[in-house]
């Protein structure tokens, strides 16, 4: 990568005091994130995809500056959010917007969309008084929804059309990143894939920049250019889209992997899939070695005890884990592959 | 085990549901008919609105007293289910039929331990005394996968995991020996990992124990890996039938097509394009003349508006269209 990217996260540590007892002292800490580092270059989607409780949410809301980052650097087109006071962070957020899942309650009930997109607009003056209906009016052309809607409130909309203008509102601050939290999950099926393609379609028209957190892996491989897998507070492994969907290196990406069920039954009838066992422990005791050793199907004694660093496992591809190595998707099972060879 | 002849559980005939308000009558579900053989599985498969959860509520006789079945026939094990009286009606549900529902958090009663909730039914039904109930209670859920069940029956709701919760529903569903259960997007909730694994210990053990299963989804992976047969719903009506193998290698609805069309898939390139479905799915309380898909489908004609298309077989599936779709267009 030669440009400079749009944001970068290094060695970022997220922690939560656990408070008991009576005068509510600390006692211990949910470790959220532990050393979280990863670059969006500009106009690149990246998806942060795992399990709930992996700190994907989290990592979201610290480049959002919505909580503060026990340790790391988070710089925002070159600039260090982390060493920013209040009134120097403003303008930054500008520029970064947000999408979230649910547009019902991330949207007021009694503003019209109208409203809704207005107030950003005149709070950050964007264009002159007279002008925001007509910047109004457009907003909702991109987004795809008929002008009539100004006069809407949220209730009167289905889900779809208020995940548009939740997105409206996102691009009404013309930002330059959008951090999309889970923003298609709450969606039926026939209508998601109508606001994937208009992520898809402004980011290419617009030349956004998105951080796309997401736990359908299907989504987030078709919307994103680069993905890291999280696992426990911690990347597990990370590749370009392609490379990481069609050959994980990571356990978990393949346990992961392997849990989609594809719509075709065909190939499901053929398809051995031996579900990953257990569940995610707690971050605030998360096992020693590897965080994922306890539910890892191939663990050996060091992962036990030696916590392994992302490595480099190909071309701008690293993981997690001391048995790393590059294996196709379908050939999960070591009897379909000796059968292979 | 008994092959060859194959048995049928439950029979849904031409079910109407009707939703009464302020004078006037809605259909939410419109000449539902579905048919479950004995151990076998049925995937339900639609969007919200689409009428789904309502079929089962319906066949499980707990339809919100503003709704009711206005017509068409259910039968299960060889009896009427709405003839039954409520006390009959009573017996049937959680002994022969149980039900999974979406949200283990609230189907579980929080104030009782799991044990209390486990054993109720078969003391109940069974008329297994304490320690009988215990002990099979205990077996119920190690059979489930959960570690120490001794230790675990003495717990809350509170204490258990989402994915450990729907462990408990599905012990509890099978504690009473039924022969078919209702899951209702059992593994919605949960995360795919965990999804994986409660969906196959429920596919396992309705295979191991001869239990009929209706399988209620919105995930069209799950009823690909699953299923033995689909009904798409869509709009309160049951718009294709068949063999899941028949319904996804050549669907002939538009808006079966058009599902699949939608989905971003992993066995797929990646750069394939979706062809999302225009529109949006349908009000229930919004009248719509003819083919309730027809304002969002391609192919819809002037008949499309004016006549409702009747589910007839078609090529491989049963199909509600008066344009189905060639295999060639929908392979596209």
């Amino acid at each position: 990568m030669t440009a400079k990217p749009l944001l970068e996260v290094n060695g970022l540590h997220v922690r939560f005091p656990l408070r008991s007892g009576l005068m509510q002292r600390v006692t211990g800490a949910v470790h959220a994130v532990s050393g979280v580092d990863f670059a969006i270059p500009r106009g690149e989607a990246y998806g942060l995809v795992g399990e709930s409780g992996c700190g994907k949410t989290t990592v979201a809301r610290a480049v959002l500056q919505l909580v503060r980052p026990s340790s790391g650097i988070i710089r925002f087109d070159g600039e260090n959010l982390t060493a920013m006071s209040p009134a120097q962070l403003a303008p930054f957020r500008r520029r970064v917007q947000a999408i979230f899942q649910d547009p019902f309650s991330s949207l007021n009930p009694r503003m019209t969309a109208g409203d809704i997109l207005a107030e950003p607009i005149r709070v950050h003056r964007l264009v002159p008084p007279r002008e925001i209906a007509e910047r109004v009016g457009h907003l909702l052309d991109l987004c795809g929804l008929p002008r009539r809607f100004v006069e809407l409130y949220p209730h009167e909309m289905s889900g779809g059309q208020r995940q548009r203008v939740g997105i409206a509102r996102a691009l009404a601050m013309e930002p330059d990143l959008i951090v999309c939290d889970e923003a298609v999950s709450a969606l039926d099926v026939s209508v998601q894939a109508q606001i994937i393609n208009l992520l898809a379609d402004l980011r290419r028209e617009l030349g956004l920049t998105y951080l796309f957190i997401g736990h359908d892996l299907s989504v987030v491989r078709h919307l994103c250019d680069q993905v890291a897998v999280m696992y426990l507070g911690r990347v597990m492994e990370r590749a370009p889209s392609e490379p990481l969907f069609a050959t994980p290196a990571h356990p978990y990406t393949r346990a992961l992997l392997d849990a989609v069920p594809d719509p075709d039954p065909e190939h499901e009838a053929g398809r051995e899939v031996e579900p990953l066992q257990g569940e995610v422990p707690s971050p605030s005791a998360p096992p020693p070695g590897c965080v994922f050793h306890p539910r890892c199907p191939v663990a050996i004694a060091r992962c036990k005890q030696d916590e392994p660093a992302l490595a480099p496992v190909g071309p701008e591809r690293k993981a997690a884990c001391w048995l790393a190595e590059p294996k196709p998707r379908r050939d999960t099972s070591i009897k379909k592959q000796e059968v292979i060879q | 085990m008994k092959d060859a002849v194959i048995v049928t559980l439950l029979k849904v005939e031409h079910l109407a549901v009707d939703l009464v308000r302020d004078g006037q009558r809605y259909g939410l579900v419109r000449d539902v008919s579905l048919e479950v053989p004995a151990g076998g599985t049925l995937a339900v498969v639609g969007e919200s609105g689409s009428g789904k959860s309502l079929t089962a509520l319906a066949v499980m006789g707990l339809l919100p007293s503003e709704l009711s079945i206005s017509s068409g026939t259910i039968t299960f094990d060889g009896r009427e289910l709405p003839d039954l009286s409520a006390r009959q009606l009573r017996e049937l549900r959680g002994g022969d039929i149980a039900m999974i529902f979406q949200e283990p958090m609230t189907s579980l009663n929080p104030v009782l331990t799991v044990g209390r909730q486990l054993t109720e039914g078969m003391r109940l039904k069974l008329g297994l005394t304490r320690g009988e109930a215990r002990a099979r209670a205990i077996d119920l859920l190690s059979e489930v996968g959960i570690a120490e069940p001794e230790r675990r029956l003495k717990e809350y709701p509170h204490q258990f995991s989402g994915g450990m919760r729907q462990r408990v529903m599905i012990a509890i569903a099978m504690s009473c020996n039924p022969k078919l259960i209702l899951a209702d997007e059992p593994t919605t909730a949960l995360d795919v990992t965990i999804q994986a694994q409660i969906l196959t210990l429920l596919s396992r053990l309705c295979k191991n124990h001869d239990v009929g299963l209706v399988l209620i989804t919105h995930n069209l992976g799950i009823v690909a890996r699953h299923a033995d047969r689909v009904s798409v719903m869509y709009g309160g009506r049951v718009v294709e039938e068949g063999l899941a193998r028949a319904a996804f290698a050549a669907p002939a609805h538009p808006y079966t097509v058009g599902l699949l069309n939608s989905v971003p898939r992993l066995d797929l390139p990646r750069d394939r394009a979706l062809t999302p479905i225009d529109g949006q799915p349908p009000d229930p309380m919004e009248i719509v003349h003819g083919c309730r898909f027809h304002p969002r489908c391609a192919w819809a004609t002037e008949k499309c508006a004016q006549e409702i298309p009747p589910l007839a077989p078609h090529r491989n599936t049963a199909v509600a269209c008066w344009h189905p779709v060639a295999p060639t267009v929908a392979a596209q």
